[in-house]
């Protein structure tokens, strides 16, 4: 066990942890977040994806000694029920989740394309998500959500 | 045309070489005496409710809702939302017959102790019969409440009115009371007529439900209520579940068939910091820790010696394919059977005969199984996603040597688990290790347990046989469909419960399903359709368990009968459309449904196949046709097929649907939408593989699924019929897929898929088969 910080939507706290716990478990038995989702453990679909410094990480696969001082967020990071994040107003728009648990993973990976390129194609968008699995079928609605998203962040902008 | 007719004479050389024709050496598993499964669908199994302490009474209208003082409704369902969104809708349908808003009522689902037992959240049955259960409780509610006020008001009830829960006279909105204040926070203490069980159950037959030409919240695009909290984090799902003093487990399974544990050391993860307990009961192994990595890192440690399999899987499908068409069948079911086949084929002047494969295919939950126990002596509370919540519980009950109304089940949301969560594992797991240490269990599989232990969707094969009279007419109509029967439908002990050694002592086959054989669309002269099931061991499950995976049986049987319709219209150059209303004869809705997919997907007449492209790529466009209880589909699917890679493509899907009265439209389309895009996954990339020692494809990267860059566009017409009951949804529009994929691909390269999964190297054996060349019509 050892203790390290870690700054989690904001809020810098010390965690005690075996440092080779991957990320995922921190953040979901220490900061009780719900946001990121354990799927497969492989880094292969997507559903506990976090961001951290600006970039997309698969929170199953990376120990948490390695993200230590740096500056993580998640779903829970971007809005919530009463004050979203326009992103998650989108999808909430498009009607964009059927059981939902891909949705951290497909949101995040948006949100970090969306830093990055404020005008996506629905190509781009694809690309963007193509490793993001769901297995309800909610692919062309993620795409019209962060289309719209898109749209509106650059209506305020 | 291939006339593979595998069930009579095919013996493949290998078996020859073998020297068997009917049993394949190695499986000893598959004896015949191994005991096999019902499959009780559309009932599970369960006890009757009535004058029943372990369910809550049913003829208690207090058991189906109640009116809080603020005047919001909770509405108590033994069904679950699945993630389809049947939690808005039946909350649309409460809220319409109640004259209250639809943010009023509040679902409170899958509870044991607080709901009635409406039998298992499967078959697209929610809205089809929990609906209508649901809607005449609240009618009954109604009726009462309006005759509280008509006491209260001093006017009589043929006067009220109600409008958002407050009952006026009419004329005089003044003079009003509302739900909250007549009977906010009581009971009702009225007992309603019941009668039935589960699924099954009618409701208040005698109350009149509301005209459904005054619907103003049924036939809404309601937005979905769990969606805001699922994409903000707020949700919680299964895995999500935390008990004060939790512990986390992780089971550690044989990693073959049930083998046992021969020796379990525990000294190899004593250096692991956390590991509260081994726990081994019989063959059950498992580990649990104080935090869900050292869970993790000690069930992967944890050096277990596992006696030798006492059998062996079989080696690949095409063994499994040989067992199918050899090994006779417990149970022939005659789905249909009209006028005489053997005299329609003996005056045929042309017979055409086809046979089909659909492989084993995952579920593949998003999340894996995963349930939270909380063992206390002599009670004890599971937090589980199982589709059938009263199943679970009399399952542990009977583990655990627990009274059932000592086991309270609650209904905590998993991801989409399409049938798979039929058979409830994970809470057997859990509340084994929380017995054994005393403290509450969480138990999450991992990607390999999910990939390797679900019970699969079983593997199929379809042999068809027509027989067409010199006119060119279709006399005769053969299609027989074999499979195996689903060896963990829930209701029998699941993996940890037969680890433990309890015995399965479930009934022997009465009515199986899912065969695939479904009676067609069309009106032939004479026709047979015959399912067969074929002896699977249960007894002793192998990674090779088996159970319902969406629309059971369905998505092979129509990929059979809907491409071999293709294939007749293409022997007697008929294009498909025009052939299948030949033959959908009066059937109006059939024909409705497929003229709305033809139009909106702008067919055009042809005798297919399409004459070839120059060039690589080659487009094609097929159609299917089918109905599922009283649902009716139709889709077309366009596609490109790169003739030198044979990747398909599927470009667009269209599809008609008629479902009757629809609920709730825009969360019907999206059912419909998930529905094709899994169903182009299933059909282009999907098949788990194995070999003697277990399932191998034990990752997504084994077991590929749909991406970004296969999702296909998607054209939906929805047919609404005011006039009728509302039917399924959840299923029904999957079916249809694969065929219309795989005729969109005959037309495309002149080659027909008889195989699933499309895979590249399928197709381009295919072509390499017959040719590149196009054979005109």
């Amino acid at each position: 066990m050892a203790q390290m910080p870690l700054e989690v939507n904001g809020k810098l706290r010390l965690v005690d942890a075996d440092p080779t716990t991957p990320l995922l478990y921190v953040l979901r038995d220490q900061f009780e977040l719900r946001g990121p989702r354990f799927g497969c453990g492989l880094s292969q679909c997507g559903a506990c994806t976090v961001i951290i410094d600006g970039n997309t990480v698969r929170s199953c696969s990376v120990p948490v000694s390695a993200v230590r001082d740096r500056r993580v967020t998640t779903l829970e990071g971007l809005g919530s029920v009463e004050n979203p994040h326009f992103l998650q107003t989108a999808f909430v728009k498009e009607q964009a989740a059927q059981c939902g648990y891909c949705m951290n993973g497909m949101i995040m990976t948006a949100k970090a394309l969306l830093d990055k390129n404020q005008n996506p194609t629905d190509d781009e968008i694809k690309r963007g998500l193509e490793a993001v699995l769901c297995r309800c079928g909610s692919h062309l609605r993620v795409i019209r959500a962060v289309k719209r998203a898109a749209v509106n962040a650059r209506a305020k902008a | 045309m291939d006339t593979n007719t595998i069930f009579q004479n095919a013996i493949s050389r290998r078996e020859l070489i073998k020297g068997t024709g009917a049993l394949v050496i190695g499986f000893s598993i598959w004896e015949p005496t191994s005991r096999l499964l019902a499959q009780q669908l559309p009932a599970p199994p369960g006890s009757s409710p009535y004058n029943n302490p372990d369910y809550l009474d049913p003829t208690s209208l207090d058991s189906w809702l109640a009116v809080m003082r603020d005047g919001s409704i909770t509405v108590f369902t033994g069904k679950v939302d699945l993630g389809t969104g049947v939690e808005t809708a039946l909350a649309q349908m409460v809220a319409e017959e109640l004259d209250v808003q639809f943010k009023q009522i509040h679902m409170q689902m899958g509870d044991t102790a607080k709901t009635v037992d409406q039998g298992r959240t499967a078959g697209s049955n929610t809205i089809l019969r929990a609906g209508p259960q649901l809607r005449q409780a609240a009618a009954a509610a109604r009726q009462e409440l309006v005759k509280l006020a008509s006491a209260r008001l001093g006017a009589p009830v043929e006067k009220l009115t109600v409008t958002d829960g407050v009952v006026s006279i009419a004329g005089s909105p003044a003079k009003n009371t509302s739900y909250g204040d007549l009977v906010g926070g009581k009971s009702f203490n009225l007992k309603i007529k019941v009668t039935g069980m589960q699924t099954g159950m009618i409701v208040a037959p005698e109350v009149r439900a509301k005209d459904p030409t005054k619907y103003k919240v049924v036939g809404k695009s309601v937005p979905r209520v769990d969606l805001a909290p699922k994409l903000t984090g707020q949700f919680a799902y299964t895995p999500d579940v935390r008990v004060s003093g939790m512990l986390h487990g992780r089971v550690v399974r044989p990693p073959v068939i049930i083998s046992k544990p021969v020796n379990v050391d525990e000294s190899s993860v004593s250096h692991i910091s956390g590991v509260v307990k081994v726990v081994q009961e019989g063959s059950f192994v498992g580990v649990v820790a104080q935090t869900e990595w050292a869970a993790i890192q000690a069930a992967k440690t944890l050096k277990v010696t596992w006696s030798a399999p006492a059998t062996k899987m079989p080696s690949n499908p095409e063994e499994v394919d040989v067992y199918l068409r050899n090994t006779k069948s417990f149970k022939d079911q005659i789905v249909m059977e009209k006028g005489n086949l053997d005299s329609a084929f003996s005056r045929a002047s042309k017979i055409v005969e086809a046979t089909y494969h659909w492989p084993f295919q995952n579920h593949g939950m998003l999340a894996p199984s995963c349930a939270v126990a909380d063992f206390q002596g002599d009670r004890v509370t599971i937090w589980t996603g199982a589709q059938g919540t009263f199943t679970t519980r009399d399952r542990v009950a009977s583990m655990l040597g627990l009274p059932k109304r000592k086991v309270d089940v609650r209904f905590v949301e998993s991801s989409g688990c399409y049938g798979r969560l039929t058979s409830d594992d994970a809470a057997e797991d859990a509340a084994l290790m929380s017995r054994a240490v005393n403290m509450p269990v969480r138990v999450q599989w991992m990607r390999a347990d999910e990939h390797g232990w679900e019970p699969k969707g079983p593997q199929q094969l379809m042999a068809m046989r027509a027989a067409v009279d010199d006119q060119g007419k279709v006399i005769g109509y053969d299609f027989s469909a074999r499979t195996f029967p689903w060896t963990e439908a829930q209701g029998t002990p699941q993996l940890g419960e037969r680890q433990i050694g309890q015995k399965n002592t479930a009934p022997l086959p009465g009515n199986p399903v899912g065969s695939g054989a479904v009676a067609p669309i069309y009106d032939f002269e004479n026709q047979k359709v015959v399912g067969s099931y074929i002896p699977w061991p249960q007894d002793d499950p192998t990674p090779l368990r088996t159970n319902p995976l969406r629309s059971p049986g369905e998505p092979g049987g129509i990929f059979a009968s809907e491409s071999f319709m293709d294939e007749l219209a293409f022997e007697l150059g008929v294009d498909p459309v025009q052939f299948r209303l030949r033959y959908v004869s009066d059937n109006k809705r059939a024909t409705e449904v497929l003229i709305a997919a033809a139009s909106a997907a702008e067919w055009k007449e042809r005798r297919s196949p399409t004459p070839a492209l120059s060039g690589p790529k080659a487009a094609g466009r097929g159609v299917a046709l089918a109905a599922r209880g009283d649902t009716i589909v139709a889709a077309v699917a366009d596609v490109d097929v790169d003739k030198s890679t044979g990747q398909v493509t599927v470009k667009r899907i269209t599809l008609a649907h008629d479902c009757g009265l629809i609920i709730n439209p825009d969360g019907l389309k999206f059912q419909i939408e998930g529905n094709i895009i899994q169903g182009v996954s299933r059909t282009l990339m999907e098949e788990v593989k194995f070999d003697t020692t277990g399932v191998t494809s034990l990752d997504w990267l084994s077991y590929p699924v749909i991406t970004y860059r296969d999702i296909p566009d998607v054209k939906i017409v929805l047919i609404d019929r005011p006039e009728m009951q509302p039917f399924g949804a959840g299923e029904p529009s999957i079916i249809v897929v694969p065929a219309a994929i795989g005729n969109a691909v005959s037309d495309a390269i002149g080659v027909r898929m008889r195989q699933v999964p499309f895979r590249p190297e399928r197709v381009l054996s295919a072509l390499r088969v017959k040719g590149t060349a196009k054979q005109p019509s």
